[in-house]
């Protein structure tokens, strides 16, 4: 997934954006229009992330860490918005790929990025 | 009463037109079924739900998943008043079937992931708003009637 992570990424952060403008909220401080470098960026980031938690799947928390901290302690997103970029990354890979993307693979990758999510809320409170 | 932009109106009216129906109610279903394994509980006398080979070859859930479209598609045809459409629905499901409404959400997500893969690149973000509208209208006339 390496290769395409820009555009994989940023086109399930303009879907989020686009579906839920409320999780715009978080971004007022980037230029985050359809194909901004912003974009682009931010939504490598998050699929390098995501690719580290995959090489690491069963040490999440630790893996994780330093992202869990800075999600909590930083960023403090309301943990509800992980679900909708997860559902708009789902929506982005059924959209590639198609027929491929079958319900097996739906449920490994659904099932990895809520662990994900959980570790990345887990120091909230 | 839900404002639809001529834009969100037109958009419904041409995913639903284009959509095989056959094909998209019974995987999303299925799907559903698969992903969020709990859902099985609603659907105890449906036969072998032990795998998802089983669950995607199970006639009862393709016929389930048709019948499940059909009802989207009444709300497609009265957009000015699913609440209205969907008020014997809405009870059928609390008080008959007892299902939680938390579940018709993720019915709702599998279903645009399914229109999502059949439709590639046709389903842009602006084309995924106006579909999650739709979807979020009709899953809160379902959970309406539940007291």
């Amino acid at each position: 997934m390496i290769p395409v992570a820009e555009d994989i990424g940023s086109e399930a952060l303009l879907r989020m954006f686009t579906t839920f403008p409320k999780t715009k909220t978080y971004f007022s401080h980037l230029d985050i229009s359809p194909n901004s470098d912003h974009l682009r960026c931010h939504g490598k980031k998050i699929v390098q992330a995501l690719a580290e938690g995959a090489r690491n799947i069963s040490t999440l928390a630790t893996t994780l860490a330093p992202l869990s901290r800075f999600h909590a302690y930083l960023l403090r997103i309301h943990p509800t918005n992980f679900k909708l970029l997860n559902h708009c990354i789902l929506v982005t890979l059924a959209c590639h790929m198609g027929d491929n993307f079958t319900p097996v693979a739906h449920a490994a990758i659904d099932k990895f990025l809520s662990a994900f999510s959980a570790v990345l809320a887990e120091k909230f409170r | 009463m839900v404002e639809w932009t001529e834009f969100e109106r037109a958009t419904i009216q041409d995913v639903f037109s284009k959509m095989n129906s056959d094909v998209v109610g019974p995987q999303a279903l299925a799907r559903c079924l698969i992903v969020y394994p709990w859902t099985q509980r609603y659907f105890g006398n449906f036969g072998n739900l032990y795998n998802a080979a089983a669950i995607m070859g199970n006639p009862m859930v393709a016929a389930h998943g048709k019948t499940v479209l059909g009802g989207l598609d009444r709300a497609v045809k009265n957009m000015d008043d699913i609440k209205g459409t969907y008020a014997e629905l809405s009870v059928l499901h609390s008080e008959k079937l007892h299902v939680d409404p938390d579940n018709f959400r993720l019915l709702a997500d599998c279903l645009t992931i399914v229109v999502a893969a059949q439709m590639g690149a046709g389903f842009t973000p602006a084309v995924q708003a106006a579909f999650q509208k739709f979807i979020a209208v009709v899953v809160s006339a379902l959970g309406r009637q539940y007291h």
